[in-house]
């Protein structure tokens, strides 16, 4: 699905990159608030083009653009669901601010796809893990986490395997009806399940022999601190956050049809 | 019989596996195919049931090209055994996991009974055959699937890595299973590197280094041809170890086999004693 | 100076009819390198279990016997106490690796140990560099080869800084060349840093020239415990369903028929050529 491919970590060095990355999420969740915040297409709009130079900085604009296309077909359901909403409503009337309004939610949808999108296409798994760990989250969480993306292609692979050696059984996942094909992945996935389970069996037993839970506080091989651009990034997230508010409370937005 | 033209198979990912390979397997053969981790061995044998396809060049089962046919059609002659059981494990019943095949090929129901205790009784499981195969033992389950790919008896058998993890024993009687299975007029494919199996075995080897064949012949021939075996990063098996180092004293180099060694040992000395 | 000791050990996993190991009394010196073998079942991962506390503590089940490890009754302490003195290195290399890097990984056991971050990055390095992989130390674990996965538990072990490391079927899943190598490296490492080794194996064609103690073990009991050379020549151990490197046995075979090759057990192929090309060196 071309909407993960906008969420997968490229190895690629950029200043964005190398970010920290809860500098970065907070970045994130102000872009988040300042969408939440308005209703009216031109804030909107500034916020989606606002994020343009970071993607060109993080030269990330080619599968940013495949998450947009990937999120296009939610979009378009979100502009129509609310076009029809609005629509009833009206008394079964279209008018000019009802359609500006669901182009407006279409666009804040838009809004927090790719402002996360930047932020998980920048930000690697080890450095989200990372961060985690030096958070308040506390370790079991990013172990979790970590591990799970770590064994996620092991997964993926061993998934193959099984459907592979299945198939060789004579299964045929494409045949049948619908509840027939339903019952064909019994076999894929019956397999994966019990080898998931064997796995965490291994994994606990080697977490155990190196010593798991010996100190209440565990440290850490590496450190994340901040930097300069951390600071900058961290003043930019605060100024659209403050401009967001501001505007919301003393400057009335114009909508579209206002203008035209 | 499987003939192998020109195949090249190359990854979505790019890489390419197979580098132009040709090869012919008549019925009843039985062959090891041996070579370094990523020389392309289980890739080759994935293409005989068409699990995967080339990207050119052609392979043919039994005068069917395995493009021109599903994976199902081509699993009725071509049973693969995978390395890890319990990659196909996940029937209620050893009985029921044995069936599971036979049901898929459409067999009727009385066949498939036979053909069931028939798989139980060849591999000495009929104990087990109302026991939930997750409380087997680790041998025991591989004996399960090995019984379930046999249980449609087909002509071809492919064994993926059939040795890790065995002990001596269960080594000791794969091997003399093998070689029943051999004797019925199975044709057999293991791909393997466990080199003192394989000389145990002596069928015809075939050595692969990075995507291509770089010998093919007798057991005995490539076991001890130190060259082939040092370019595709393969440990010569111990008894050929020894003969190859003792050329000077005037032995033959193509020993593998133990009692053969022994009987050339013991001549030599009893011709010294004289 | 024993750093392993038991006693009539003797251990059954939870809910199962038969006990696993029994009766088990065996003594491992420091600085050893001891190969314990037997056919699949004998107990072998099992009597592992028991060295660094998984067996009782993670496992339950009931333990009999007494068992002394670095001078330290396991019943009585943690894994995460023993794990200081004891490393253990399992059989499957892509389980025993959870971190996204490989360094990361080797530091696991000393983060959870609390240890300083000057230290812990001392340590590390030593330990990749013993095991050769500090080239490698910044990729993902699934990238690397099984061979290298394996390298890595050694290195994460050795971080630690054990006075014991024990490996259960390190190599099951590995190639032989491989597997050569990997045998090399915990050689090396008994060699140069005393370390005592516990090695879980089958394939003692590769490896019973390491080692200067052998304890076979069948259906939950010690059969044989005793010098390489000496083992390895006990019908017992034939008998039990060992398979005893290919140059032994042609050894017992020849002698068996007369033939004198002298009084000392080959274990490996280039031993066995001395001793034939001796005995059948033109006079």
């Amino acid at each position: 699905m071309s909407v993960f491919d906008g969420l997968k970590f490229r190895r690629v060095y950029s200043p964005i990159h190398n970010l920290d990355p809860r500098i970065k999420f907070i970045y994130v969740i102000a872009v988040f608030v300042a969408a939440i915040l308005f209703g009216q297409i031109l804030p909107l709009l500034a916020l989606f083009v606002l994020q343009i130079p970071f993607v060109l900085l993080a030269r990330v604009h080619r599968q940013w653009l495949r998450s947009l296309r990937g999120a296009l077909f939610l979009a378009t359901s979100i502009f129509l669901l609310n076009l029809l909403f609005h629509w009833i409503n009206a008394g079964y009337v279209l008018l000019a601010a009802d359609i500006e309004f669901s182009a407006a939610m279409t666009l804040r949808f838009i809004v927090l796809v790719e402002s996360f999108s930047v932020f998980f296409l920048t930000t690697s798994p080890d450095m989200l893990g990372l961060a985690l760990e030096q958070s308040r989250v506390p370790y079991e969480f990013s172990f979790a986490f970590t591990t799970a993306v770590r064994f996620v292609p092991v997964l993926a692979e061993e998934a193959q395997t099984i459907m592979d050696a299945q198939k060789a059984r004579g299964l045929e996942l494409e045949k049948g009806g619908f509840m027939k094909r339903i019952r064909n992945y019994i076999p894929i996935l019956i397999p994966l399940i019990v080898s998931a389970i064997r796995r965490s069996l291994e994994l606990a037993e080697a977490m155990e022999s190196r010593a798991w839970g010996a100190v209440k506080k565990r440290t850490n091989l590496y450190a994340l601190k901040l930097h300069r651009g951390d600071a900058g990034m961290l003043v930019i997230a605060v100024a659209i956050l403050a401009t967001a508010i501001y505007v919301w409370l003393y400057v009335p937005v114009p909508t579209l049809s206002q203008l035209l | 019989m499987i003939v192998v033209r020109d195949v090249r198979f190359k990854y979505p990912s790019g890489v390419e596996a197979i580098k132009g390979l040709s090869l012919t397997v008549k019925d009843g053969e039985f062959i090891a195919i041996m070579g370094q981790n990523g020389a392309g061995k289980t890739t080759l044998v994935k293409h005989i049931n068409g699990l995967l396809k080339p990207t050119s060049g052609t392979i043919a089962v039994n005068g069917v090209e395995t493009t021109k046919t599903t994976i199902a059609t081509l699993s009725k002659s071509v049973g693969f055994v995978f390395q890890n059981p319990d990659h196909q494990l996940f029937s209620e019943t050893v009985e029921e996991e044995i069936a599971f095949a036979l049901k898929n090929f459409g067999f009727d129901k009385a066949t498939i009974e036979k053909q069931v205790t028939w798989a139980l009784n060849l591999l000495s499981l009929e104990q087990y055959r109302k026991t939930s195969p997750f409380m087997l033992s680790g041998g025991e389950r591989k004996r399960v699937a090995l019984a379930s790919v046999l249980a449609w008896d087909p002509e071809i058998l492919i064994l993926d890595e059939p040795t890790i993890g065995q002990d001596h024993e269960q080594k000791e009687k794969l091997r003399q299973f093998i070689l029943q299975l051999q004797s019925q007029g199975k044709t057999i494919v293991i791909v393997t590197h466990d080199v003192e199996f394989v000389a145990e075995c002596n069928p015809r080897v075939i050595l692969m280094k990075e995507g291509k064949i770089v010998a093919d012949g007798e057991g005995k021939e490539i076991l001890t041809n130190t060259g082939a075996l040092e370019e595709s990063s393969i440990v010569l098996p111990q008894i050929a170890q020894i003969f190859t180092q003792l050329e000077h004293l005037g032995f033959p180099k193509d020993v593998i086999d133990i009692y053969e060694a022994k009987a050339l040992l013991l001549k030599a000395w009893e011709d010294r004693q004289t | 100076m024993a750093v392993i000791e038991t006693k009539n050990l003797a251990y059954t996993y939870p809910g199962a009819t038969r006990p696993s190991i029994t009766d088990v009394s065996i003594k491992v010196e420091k600085g050893d390198f001891v190969l314990i073998t037997g056919p699949s079942g004998c107990g072998k991962t099992t009597l592992c279990r028991c060295f660094n506390g998984l067996i009782p503590h993670f496992y339950q089940g009931q333990l009999t016997g007494e068992i002394l490890v670095a001078g330290q009754d396991v019943t009585k302490h943690q894994t995460h106490e023993l794990a200081k003195h004891v490393g253990l290195v399992f059989q499957n290399p892509e389980n025993q690796l959870f971190a996204l890097s490989i360094e990361k990984d080797v530091a696991f056991g000393l983060e959870n140990l609390g240890y300083p971050r000057a230290e812990m990055r001392q340590r590390v390095d030593w330990a990749l560099n013993l095991t050769d992989i500090y080239d490698i130390r910044e990729r993902s674990p699934h990238e690397v080869s099984g061979g290298q996965q394996q390298r890595v538990a050694i290195a994460a072990v050795l971080a630690m800084q054990p006075d014991i490391i024990v490996l259960d079927e390190p190599t099951s899943f590995l190639d032989p060349l491989s597997a050569q190598k990997i045998f090399e490296v915990i050689h090396d490492l008994n060699k140069r840093l005393g370390l005592t080794v516990v090695l879980v194996e089958h394939r003692l064609d590769l490896t019973a020239r390491y080692a200067n103690h052998i304890i076979i073990m069948d259906e939950g009991r010690v059969c044989s415990d005793g010098a390489p050379r000496e083992v390895l020549s006990n019908e017992t151990t034939r008998l039990v369903g060992v398979g005893i490197p290919k140059a032994t046995l042609l050894y017992q075979l020849l002698s068996k028929d007369g033939m004198e090759l002298g009084n000392m057990t080959p274990l490996a192929s280039d031993e066995m050529v001395k001793l034939l090309s001796e005995a059948l060196e033109p006079r």
